[in-house]
């Protein structure tokens, strides 16, 4: 049982809701159970929308799941597209991707990081950082940024729109385009394409660069808040290289303590059943996972940026690794936890996505025409696992012999995160609510919190359901006279 | 003697996303640096993007997204009883969209499988602070009335920069092809 999950006694206290919570993508809302004192006794981010792409998965042809799944999400489309992909890859039969395929798929992938990371940034975390947390709610949205701080905001829609074009000269449409298919690719990339994506990517990573700046002054002027907003202890998981580097599109998994020390390394994700489970609680439609051999109360982890960029060796690109040092020289060889450390880790993460899109750009082979793999022998089951933008994502599929979907088992960046996401709100429900007055601007220290970590709330909405509700009519001796079940 | 000239006042538009993935959302914001210039033009009210939590009065409601449960419900009775002109932005708003596929399913069936722990136990999450779910997604017209439909998974993003800039300008909107697309 985490502390602040569930209250002894809720009869008596008062309940505040923010609902929606506003500024993240998708549906949630937070729920605080304060006694008369304003003390909190329970805090809970419920996750209240469900939409089923699990189970009307099953029955469809494999072939159509890349485009289908990725309407999970409109910011991180690619993501869902790639990591369906990569499991139907194997389930079709092809062997290893031609050069040129896996480099496009990384273009468009690195293209889809530079654009979730500066929308959620700057259009949607950004007035809380530079315009305060408690600053005018009217006011605080891109718009009141834009007035503020016009450069800054020119910058975050400059480099928003750059990965937007990354992803349509790939895959044809900016949201929800097509692109990747099993085997490979379905569109080579043309000069013009090339030479028009080329052009501005060193102002891109100057541009990102400056936002690490940006995000290291402002802890400069309080390192003291920054450090500790928010900060818990946890694990933390993500995807790297045989040589331990970051990996956003493909690699196998490794997970940290809070110390920095191994818990596990090298899995192979098609495993991640023996290495990780979930956990079922009545209060969110979203489930809890865990690493198997520490259980639930130990075995939570985080993911996402600042999971991902400390539980990694190293980042292979030189810019971003320098930041990355910088970042990490805070803890003093061990990592950082404060949950605002996030915004820092993402943007490092934006000028690692520049720094490889400029070196795939430089590539001969991104124009290369050999686009699909060879056919080998068809598959049943397959995983396909990759780093989206908010973290590790994994897509499990088993397909029968007439092509068509027989399960589906999706386990979502932000699932990752819920225990964390959780963690985080009640840290700062104890740290800033805690017997005082509450106001809107302390509610919003509550979803400062929970945009630190981007969290898509439409994708770990996935799974289909319907309340099960039972009417009963009881006479005045408590007997139940009629009882009607439906769901 | 002349009444000083005044501004016309900024038009204020709500947005919501309700059973829907944001991509909409996103392809309003892929208007780029037009953003900024809508800026001049309108005042945003309830939004993802903004902090407002609840409709006050406006001109324009964007609606991505079909109607799911109870609270999705709420949210687009509450746009259309404050919005002059109501608008159902994308596939999902129009004809339910992706979502809608869950029409076809034993939602029963499909419960139990999901919120099926290790042990097999079954838990279907149930608390109160969980909206009702309805038991088909719906387009949003057969919820409230609707003044415009603009189609496309999602419309681009110069597909609603075309619809805005005609009604804010008190045109009447015109779509036609290459920016009306269903895909």
């Amino acid at each position: 049982m985490f502390a602040l999950e569930t209250a002894a006694h809720p009869e008596n206290l008062r309940r505040i809701a923010i609902d929606p919570v506003t500024r993240v993508e998708g549906h949630g809302k937070v729920t605080l159970l304060l006694d008369e004192n304003n003390k909190v006794h329970q805090v809970r981010l419920h996750i209240v929308e469900f939409r089923g792409f699990e189970t009307f998965i099953e029955g469809r042809p494999y072939w159509e799941v890349p485009v289908t799944v990725q309407r999970l999400c409109g910011i991180c489309p690619v993501s869902h597209q790639l990591a369906a992909v990569k499991a139907m890859d194997q389930i079709a039969g092809y062997g290893p991707l031609t050069p040129t395929a896996e480099k496009l798929r990384r273009l468009m992938h690195y293209g889809q990081m530079v654009q979730s990371h500066a929308v959620h940034f700057f259009h949607l975390a950004s007035p809380d950082i530079l315009l305060g947390f408690d600053s005018d709610f009217t006011r605080r949205n891109i718009v009141g940024v834009a007035l503020d701080h016009p450069e800054i905001a020119k910058q975050g829609v400059l480099l928003r729109k750059y990965g937007q074009e990354v992803i349509r000269h790939v895959a044809g449409k900016r949201v929800h385009g097509t692109g990747a298919i099993p085997g490979g690719m379905n569109k080579a990339l043309s000069l013009a394409e090339r030479d028009e994506m080329a052009k501005d990517i060193e102002q891109m990573i100057a541009w990102s660069l400056g936002a690490v700046h940006m995000v290291k002054q402002l802890h400069e002027t309080n390192p003291g808040f920054y450090n500790v907003f928010g900060e818990f202890r946890s694990n933390m998981m993500g995807l790297v290289r045989p040589d331990g580097a970051l990996d956003f599109y493909h690699g196998a998994l490794r997970a940290v303590d809070a110390d920095g020390g191994t818990i596990f390394d090298q899995i192979d994700y098609a495993t991640y059943q023996q290495v990780l489970e979930e956990e079922i609680k009545p209060w969110s439609y979203m489930k809890f996972p865990h690493i198997k051999s520490l259980g639930a109360e130990n075995g939570w982890y985080k993911v996402g940026p600042l999971g991902r960029v400390q539980a990694a060796s190293f980042l292979s690109t030189p810019l971003a690794e320098a930041e990355r040092q910088a970042m990490m020289a805070l803890g003093g060889g061990k990592p950082v936890h404060g949950t605002l450390m996030y915004h820092w880790a993402r943007l490092i993460e934006v000028v690692h996505a520049a720094e490889m899109i400029r070196d795939l750009l430089n590539d001969p082979e991104i124009l290369g025409m050999d686009l699909m793999a060879d056919k080998g022998p068809r598959r049943h089951e397959a995983v396909g696992v990759i780093e989206a933008p908010r973290g590790t994502l994994f897509h499990h599929y088993r397909v029968d012999d007439d092509d068509l979907v027989t399960y589906c088992n999706l386990i979502v960046s932000t699932t990752n995160n819920n225990q964390a996401m959780n963690e985080a709100v009640r840290t700062v429900a104890r740290q800033y609510l805690d017997g005082r007055v509450i106001t809107e601007g302390l509610l919003n220290h509550i979803e400062c919190a929970i945009r630190a970590y981007d969290p898509c709330l439409s994708c770990a909405t996935h799974a289909l359901g319907k309340m099960p509700m039972t009417v009963e009519l009881v006479d005045p001796a408590g007997q139940v006279i009629s009882s009607l079940s439906k769901g | 003697m002349n009444a000083p000239h005044q501004l016309p006042r900024k038009l204020r538009v709500a947005t919501t996303s309700l059973s829907g993935c944001f991509g909409c959302h996103m392809s309003l914001l892929d208007i780029d640096e037009r953003l900024l210039e809508l800026a001049h033009l309108v005042e945003f009210d309830r939004s993802p993007i903004t902090d407002i939590k609840h409709c006050g009065p406006c001109d324009i409601g964007l609606v991505e997204g079909g109607v799911c449960n109870a609270e999705n419900v709420h949210v687009l009775r509450e746009l259309r009883a404050n919005c002059k002109v109501l608008v159902a932005l994308g596939a999902c708003a129009v004809n339910g969209g992706l979502p809608a596929q869950r029409n076809n399913v034993d939602v029963n069936k499909c419960l139990t499988q999901v919120y099926r722990n290790a042990d097999g136990v079954v838990q279907v999450p149930n608390d109160p602070e969980l909206p009702l779910l309805l038991d088909k997604v719906y387009p949003i017209n057969e919820i409230v009335r609707v003044d415009y439909f603009l189609p496309g998974c999602p419309p681009s993003g110069d597909t609603i920069w075309k619809f805005l800039t005609d009604l804010l300008t008190g045109r009447t909107p015109r779509i036609e092809h290459p920016l009306l697309k269903f895909d």
